[in-house]
């Protein structure tokens, strides 16, 4: 065992050639393929036990260059540079070669230990191009693996090429060129059209004609917007559907298991306020948080992350992009918002992909209009506890996913005006230049992202949402039950709000709990309905159908449910992501208006629902 | 010089990159994709409002805005 002797081995890479696939095969981590939609934003590090030596991997971005023109380009080529890296893998698409032979030759440029990993085999051997490794190893004068790194072939070969230029044993003589001009630039890709024409027999079309018809519908004139909502609505509606069982066994077990808690407590003897705080307060929000988050979360993610694996996102932007270049914005911004599906500060940091500081801020700014998986739920079953039941059978599925759908393109629309007001205001611009890659479709592993979701992001969410859970149920049990004058604190507190929140089609209960629930948007719910539960009357809470009688014995009617959910929809981020976006933006002022901006929206949007319903309902 | 640029081709057909006009980053960033004189490029699918385009260059498929397109001159 010789432990002073970890070797750094960066790993380079165009975007989108399975590069974090080969690092967390090495790596055994999983945290990382758990990357959020979208690409590898930070230097990820793992390790890797090879003969005896700690290799420790860095997963760069995904970079088309290292002439640091980009954040990330800078970010990869200092590594490379200053990081004190033994060697680089440069992990290249077999699909797509002599693209990415550029980069190769790069890098080669800046450091002479290079191993060239030929990725995505399997795909090229589908789409019938073979490549010469050898002849590719001869032309470019460094060691070249091909790998298949999602199957988790070829590694091992890899490894050993890592291992033994590390170990000085295999002598890299890199063919170089320098491409600094124009006109050298123009010989620096014919040498790479050259390369890749020599190593592969076949050189036919390389655009596969399948991809292409896929195109032809996903992102058609007439087809590709209403595919695009049709994929929103069948995700939603699989989730609410698939969801409704699994919620209320679990609602069931839990709330039963609580009762067993306080037999348990009962029989010891405690006193009552520690059955108080420790069963009504910690156990009961821990327990609605798992039984409303979970369901909707464990089916949402994995079909999520199968559009993102089968290579659907990146066509969401190109469908949409007129219409951030309508906003002056970044097309890429719908990548963020994906992002932002699953954590609002996933999707901040997300922004990073997009290179002009304007667009990012505005990126970063309307990346809460995006409900997060906190919210989502919240959503979800506000959705069906007030419209599930209206209009019966299979309909109700259907309309609760319409709803729901609604709530979300709403979100999308005021991402779209939002960004060209400030387009036209603090952020006054016009739009920058940027491309978009649309990579090759690729069969998803379904039984892998299904275990991989719900792994890595399912279980992840719901750990973080459980740590901020309990601490807020015992807070809350104990604002609830701690009384100043003749009432409690917490109904102080709300009635103070009452009169304002009314206005907004709210009550004050509901406006502190968005206001307590700053920490984490998952515990708002579970703050209403404990404030609702310390004076009200029912105190056995195991399924929606009672939730529901607890809200509207407390007034909620179906303007309360619209009014939260539009709230819920549009106010100010989460902790979280507040502290992200402090982090990337590095100032107070864009964090406060990223606060702002989205809570004066969401007065705004409640109060004119609030009031059209009010006048509504008083004319008829 | 009238010169035909990336936005006069319509989807399926082909051209060759003739020079890059682009000015800033984005000249960089299309060298780098392949965008460099004498290379091949096929005008693949246009997105559902027109705009951007997705143009196939060595390989693979990039989507561009006409701003950007403009300045790909093409022969």
């Amino acid at each position: 065992m010789e432990n002073n002797s970890n070797r750094v081995i960066a790993l380079a890479g165009n975007p989108n050639v399975g590069k974090s696939t080969v690092f967390n095969h090495l790596t055994g981590m999983k945290q990382h393929t758990g990357n959020w939609p979208g690409k590898t934003v930070v230097n990820a590090k793992g390790i890797h036990r090879f003969r005896g030596h700690n290799y420790i991997l860095v997963d760069l971005p995904g970079t088309y260059s290292i002439m640091a023109h980009s954040a990330e380009e800078e970010i990869a080529r200092d590594f490379i540079l200053h990081g004190e890296t033994d060697a680089t893998v440069v992990v290249c698409d077999a699909t797509c070669l002599e693209r990415n032979l550029n980069l190769v030759l790069q890098i080669i440029e800046l450091t002479p230990n290079v191993i060239v990993c030929v990725n995505l085999l399997d795909e090229a051997k589908k789409k019938k191009i073979s490549i010469d490794l050898s002849a590719l190893e001869r032309e470019l004068g460094v060691p070249v693996a091909g790998t298949n790194a999602r199957g988790g072939k070829g590694l091992t070969e890899l490894m050993e090429k890592v291992a033994a230029v590390c170990a000085g044993e295999i002598k890299t003589a890199p063919s170089k060129g320098r491409f600094d001009t124009d006109e050298e630039l123009i010989r620096h890709w014919q040498f790479a059209e050259e390369i890749a024409a020599s190593v592969t027999p076949y050189s036919g079309v390389n655009l596969s004609k399948r991809d292409r018809k896929l195109d032809r519908i996903l992102t058609n004139k007439l087809t590709g917007i209403p595919i695009m909502l049709a994929l929103l609505c069948a995700v939603f509606w699989l989730t609410i559907t698939g969801a409704e069982y699994p919620s209320e066994a679990l609602f069931a077990g839990l709330f039963r298991f609580g009762d067993l808690l306080t037999d348990f407590f009962l029989r010891l003897g405690t006193p009552e306020w520690v059955h108080g705080v420790l069963v009504l307060g910690v156990y009961r929000v821990l327990a609605w948080v798992v039984a409303v988050m979970l369901p909707p979360m464990a089916i949402f993610f994995p079909l999520f992350t199968l559009l993102e694996d089968f290579g659907y996102l990146p066509r969401v932007a190109f469908n949409l992009d007129h219409h951030f270049k309508k906003a002056k914005a970044c097309g890429k911004q719908a990548l963020t918002m994906c992002m932002g599906f699953g954590c609002n500060a996933a999707g901040v940091i997300g922004c990073r992909i997009i290179d002009s500081p304007r667009e990012r801020l505005i990126a970063i700014i309307t990346n809460n209009f995006v409900p997060c998986n906190g919210r989502f739920p919240t959503l979800i079953a506000i959705i069906s506890m007030f419209f599930v039941g209206v209009v019966g059978g299979v309909f109700d599925t259907l309309l609760s996913t319409l709803i729901l759908t609604g709530v979300i393109v709403l979100g999308i629309v005021l991402t779209f005006w939002v960004s060209r007001f400030l387009s036209g205001t603090i952020l006054k611009g016009e739009a920058s230049s940027f491309t978009l890659e649309l990579p090759p479709y690729r069969t998803p592993q379904i039984g892998r992202v299904i275990i991989r979701s719900i792994f890595d992001r399912t279980l992840f969410v719901l750990g973080r949402a459980v740590i901020v859970a309990a601490p807020a149920g015992l807070v809350i049990w104990l604002l609830a039950n701690i009384t100043a004058g003749d009432t409690s604190l917490l109904n102080h507190c709300s009635s103070f709000l009452d009169p304002f929140a009314r206005l907004l089609g709210l009550d004050g209960v509901i406006l502190l709990a968005f206001i307590l629930g700053f920490p984490a948007n998952e515990i708002v719910f579970p703050i209403i309905i404990m404030a609702y539960m310390s004076t009200g009357s029912i105190l056995e809470l195991d399924s929606l159908a009672e939730l529901r009688s607890l809200l509207t014995e407390n007034g909620w009617t179906t303007v309360t449910a619209v009014s939260t959910m539009l709230f819920c929809l549009c106010h100010w981020p989460c902790s979280t992501t507040c502290l992200t976006i402090k982090k990337e933006t590095g100032s107070i002022k864009w964090t406060a208006l990223s606060m702002i901006v989205p809570t004066v929206i969401g007065l705004l949007v409640c109060f004119l629902f609030a009031t059209a319903a009010r006048l509504f309902f008083t004319l008829f | 010089m009238f010169e035909k640029n990336l936005t006069s081709l319509h989807e399926g057909e082909h051209a060759q990159v003739a020079a890059i006009t682009n000015k800033g980053g984005i000249k960089r960033r299309l060298q780098d994709l392949g965008f460099v004189p004498g290379t091949r490029v096929q005008c693949i699918q246009k997105s559902p409002y027109g705009d951007p385009v997705a143009y196939g260059i060595r390989g693979a498929v990039i989507a561009l805005r006409s701003d950007d397109a403009k300045g790909v001159l093409i022969i």
